[in-house]
């Protein structure tokens, strides 16, 4: 069902409906070249180790969608979700996790270390907590400017030192940033409530950080969090807190068999798949066919497709001098 | 020139930097309006102001996280870890997202960023307000370490590390804080050294306060014969073997002279080094550090640790 009314922000039901069914594609996107990782990771192709948002997409899907131009994302370890949802491109980080000279760091950086200015992504910083220091260091710069930083973070963070020194930072500074929790209910292999005391969303109030819980499976709700707190944050109300709840549909990464989840979790948690929550929305919302959503899904399955191929084609990177540093 | 403190020359050098470049900013634990601990920055936010000159909490790992962030947004920070030994709670914003910016980007963006560090021993600090953090350091690809040992070259050295694309690691002995010196509007360049007093019988390379007391050291040998070269190192990362070479082609004696731990120190670096370029040279080669325990507290133990002229003498002399 059409709904009469576009919601807020859209000037006619076509264009918000255009929207998500974009934030739809880029959704399918992540899911299906976090599919294609975890097959190239078993034949050995994808190394060391990777992890994946499968699960999560809105999450970065939703929050990336309402950022502008002047605004910057630090993503964590588990970052190719944030990557995509800024419009880094496929082959590009396809071919960076193959650690090709194609790759958009040219195979220095691998899976969890992308940098790819250009696409607004200040990094995915692979230890805990990084995320969180970057992204507060960005808004300090960011604050001349008018833009907005977002650090993507997980429930295990809360428990990281950089988690209480930078909230309360931005805070006392008024800081243009956005905290985003993923709370997947598992730091690593263990659930968040044996290693957490009270709730994670007490932590930013009791430092005066506007911080709301939402669920982090719906793009509709994401986006609209999300935009109200980027809106906060530009406007000089300082650092902004959203607690996204979701959960990872794969283990933490390649060694866990996530053996740790509770029996029929992983089901019921299936049954709330931001895929399909969104296909469904897409439908009750706008009319969306599921027809064209397929073809949508078979779009994305001929790009993925061009860029593993390129990307498994691409040279790997020649040994040489390497310049330690800029200017010498 | 007038002479003054080596504590003003840093001031002078960050004033001039913010007032030359809009996007240095400048900020740590009381640096601003309590002009800093050792009352090295008073002056400086009144002058640039609060956004630009700030007090921050207690909290050394969101202050580097901060910079870090802030040079990938375009500025050029300047923090200051109060003393060095608050060094291992900045560790991972330095040393896993600083230093390896330039290169994991594939050279998108390099990180101007200096961390001043007041360090060292003989202030009676004890064990951990005492440290010398160069050699925690010494093997992260993607930093530069810089220690001057004069306030000319405090000044001229702090100006360089400011202008310089990459991440700085600023020592500043605390001994060293109220010796004068002259000092001008120069920019040094990083990595090179200095030999401060000629001499043809032995080298003694070193650093900060290292290098008044082998400057005292080798007054004690001329008046017994032995004369002896002394080489200012002032960067110690990169560390320039160049100008320790040429000298000890000349001397064909070695001692470095290191105020930090024997083990794994940068003195072991500066030998190997020159060990493995000059070998020919060298007829002989050593160190002299502190010992491998922690630093004591009590005066006469503080004394016996550093390696100071009288030491530096009769090593040489036993050799």
């Amino acid at each position: 069902m059409a709904r009469e009314t576009p919601a807020a922000g859209f000037t006619s039901p076509g264009a918000e409906s255009q929207l998500f069914v974009d934030l739809y594609r880029r959704m399918r996107l992540i899911r299906r070249f976090e599919d294609s990782v975890q097959t190239l990771f078993q034949q050995g192709l994808v190394h060391g180790t990777t992890h994946l948002y499968s699960g999560q997409e809105a999450g970065a899907v939703g929050v990336c969608s309402v950022l502008g131009d002047d605004d910057r994302v630090a993503a964590t370890y588990r970052g190719h979700g944030a990557a995509l949802a800024l419009g880094v491109e496929t082959e590009g980080l396809m071919a960076e996790l193959l650690g090709r000279a194609t790759g958009v760091c040219k195979g220095r950086s691998g899976s969890m270390n992308v940098i790819d200015l250009d696409h607004r992504l200040m990094g995915c910083f692979s230890i805990v907590g990084g995320s969180i220091g970057a992204a507060t260091g960005m808004a300090l710069a960011l604050k001349r400017t008018g833009g907005v930083a977002v650090a993507f973070f997980g429930d295990g963070t809360a428990n990281q030192g950089y988690f209480p020194e930078c909230l309360n930072f931005a805070r006392v500074f008024d800081l243009p940033v956005v905290f985003v929790c993923e709370n997947n209910r598992y730091g690593e292999f263990t659930p968040f409530e044996q290693v957490t005391g009270g709730a994670i969303l007490d932590r930013p109030r009791i430092l005066g950080i506007h911080a709301e819980t939402i669920d982090g499976n719906d793009v509709w709700t994401v986006r609209h969090t999300a935009a109200a707190a980027v809106e906060r944050a530009r406007a000089g109300e300082g650092p902004q807190f959203i607690e996204s709840l979701t959960y990872r549909f794969v283990g933490h990464s390649r060694s866990d068999p996530g053996a740790y989840r509770a029996p029929g979790e992983l089901d019921e948690w299936r049954k709330r798949d931001p895929l399909t929550v969104t296909r469904a929305g897409l439908g009750d919302r706008y009319g969306v066919s599921a027809e064209a959503l397929d073809e949508i899904d078979e779009s994305v399955e001929q790009e993925l497709a061009a860029a593993v191929e390129a990307a498994s084609n691409a040279p790997f990177p020649e040994p040489g001098p390497v310049r330690e540093f800029k200017g010498g | 020139m007038a002479e003054l403190e080596f504590r003003d020359a840093i001031c002078e050098a960050l004033d001039e930097e913010l007032a030359r470049d809009d996007t240095v900013v400048f900020f740590g634990e009381d640096v601003a309006k309590p002009g800093g601990v050792f009352a090295v920055t008073g002056g400086l936010q009144e002058k640039h102001g609060p956004e630009r000159v700030f007090d921050t909490p207690i909290s050394e790992l969101a202050i580097a996280g901060a910079a870090f962030g802030s040079a990938v947004g375009g500025l050029r920070p300047v923090i200051e870890i109060m003393f060095a030994d608050f060094l291992p709670l900045v560790m991972d914003s330095l040393v896993n997202q600083s230093a390896k910016y330039w290169y994991l980007s594939n050279e998108q963006k390099s990180i101007p960023l200096v961390v001043r560090t007041a360090a060292g021993a003989g202030g009676r600090f004890g064990a951990v307000h005492s440290q010398m953090p160069v050699s925690w350091f010494q093997g992260v690809p993607g930093i530069k370490i810089v220690c001057p040992s004069t306030p000319g070259d405090a000044k001229a050295l702090l100006k360089a590390a400011i202008r310089d694309d990459n991440p700085v690691l600023f020592v500043e002995h605390k001994r060293l804080y109220s010796i004068k010196g002259e000092a001008n509007g120069d920019v040094a360049t990083i990595g090179e050294a200095k030999v401060v007093r000629e001499g043809g019988d032995v080298t003694i390379a070193t650093a900060m306060r290292g290098v008044h007391e082998a400057l005292a050291a080798a007054e004690e040998l001329s008046a017994q014969g032995v004369e002896a070269e002394v080489i200012d190192l002032r960067t110690l990362r990169p560390v320039d073997t160049a100008t320790v070479l040429k000298s000890v082609e000349k001397t064909n004696r070695l001692v470095v002279v290191e105020e930090g731990p024997r083990t794994g120190g940068w003195a072991a670096e500066v030998l190997a080094q020159v060990l493995e370029d000059g070998l020919g040279d060298i007829d002989d080669a050593w160190r002299l550090t502190t010992p491998d325990h922690p630093i004591p507290y009590s005066p006469p133990l503080e004394d016996d640790f550093i390696p100071g002229a009288k030491a530096i003498a009769a090593s040489i002399l036993g050799r």
